[in-house]
């Protein structure tokens, strides 16, 4: 049964890929996008990576597609159509086949020998109670295990934040008071 | 839009909603699925909807972009000096059993909930930014 709900999850995405590939109204492109995304939240939340699955729902599906539409009224929103070229195709065919390749040699999906699991899991997995003693270990490792790796994500989302505020922080200010100073 | 009536009254419904599962989502990270970023992102959702349904210029009256610049540095500020609260009370960087002298795991929540926290206001403020300024630009002439 999983595996009917794997299998057609993922033929969703191959359909919505090609799709996208195949669009030429940008706009639809986007929407398509997000679907994309949520498509991919559905196949996180199979794999039992819930947490991942939150955020692909929230960033990927929700704010990325309101900012790109945004971005499209900016621009027009129908793609010029562009000329059928051979090199393109041949690196993306190439690409693809070596990555099917490189999947070949990888531990299956929940092999408990892969070594992934061998390394410093199960002493998060046995001690997590112990020491950090929240019932959600992915919170713990990511909070308290992996501390420095979640602060240097913050530290991206700032720099995001700062670069945006840098760029285009101008649209930030008031319109309609007529006032340009405290934004 | 002034002129979507349903989209108007349904949006002023879901919008606390939104916000509350945001926090649900905050608080309740240590003991389900979500966290401070998770919490952020659906917190600067609620934003983006009234944005989107009001108008920008509604938006910007309600999270002043002021308040959301502050609020971007003292989210990372906080994650940060939670780590050195570790050193100043003789642990080392991001140690959060230090802050508690009694128990090392109370110190523990204490400083996850910190963290997260610093992490979602982080999150939250700099979504709403990015959306206020995409959606803020108009087309040049």
């Amino acid at each position: 049964m999983i595996e009917l709900i794997d299998l057609s999850l993922l033929l969703f995405l191959a359909v919505i890929a090609v799709t996208v590939a195949r669009l030429h109204n940008l706009f639809a492109v986007v929407l398509v996008m997000g679907f994309y995304s949520l498509v991919c939240a559905a196949l996180f939340t199979v794999l039992d990576a819930v947490d991942v699955a939150f955020t692909e729902a929230a960033v990927g599906a929700g704010i990325s597609t309101v900012v790109m539409l945004g971005t499209l009224l900016l621009t027009t929103s129908e793609e010029k159509p562009q000329p059928f070229r051979v090199v393109p195709l041949v690196v993306v065919l190439v690409t693809g086949a070596m990555l099917i390749f490189a999947t070949l040699d990888m531990p299956h999906y929940g092999d408990p020998e892969a070594p992934i699991h061998q390394h410093v899991a199960p002493r998060y997995i046995q001690d997590s109670r112990r020491e950090v003693g929240v019932p959600n270990i992915v919170t713990s490792v990511l909070a308290s295990y992996r501390g420095f790796d979640t602060l240097g994500e913050t530290t991206v989302i700032f720099a995001a934040g700062i670069g945006v505020l840098l760029m285009i922080g101008q649209a930030l200010r008031f319109r309609d008071s007529g006032k340009d100073g405290d934004a | 839009m002034s002129h979507h009536i349903i989209l108007r009254v349904i949006t002023k419904l879901f919008i606390p909603f939104i916000l509350l599962f945001a926090l649900y989502v905050q608080f309740h990270g240590d003991f389900g699925p979500g966290g401070g970023f998770q919490a952020g992102v659906i917190f600067a959702a609620a934003f983006v909807l009234y944005g989107l349904v009001f108008g920008v210029e509604a938006a910007k009256r309600i999270a002043h972009p002021s308040l959301l610049q502050w609020a971007v540095a003292v989210g990372l500020l906080l994650y940060a000096g939670t780590g050195a609260a570790g050193i100043l009370l003789g642990g080392n960087f991001l140690d959060y059993g230090v802050l508690d002298s009694h128990d090392p795991v109370h110190g523990q929540h204490l400083g996850i909930l910190l963290v997260e926290l610093g992490v979602g206001m982080t999150v939250a403020s700099v979504m709403i930014t990015t959306f206020l300024c995409f959606a803020g630009r108009q087309p040049s002439p």
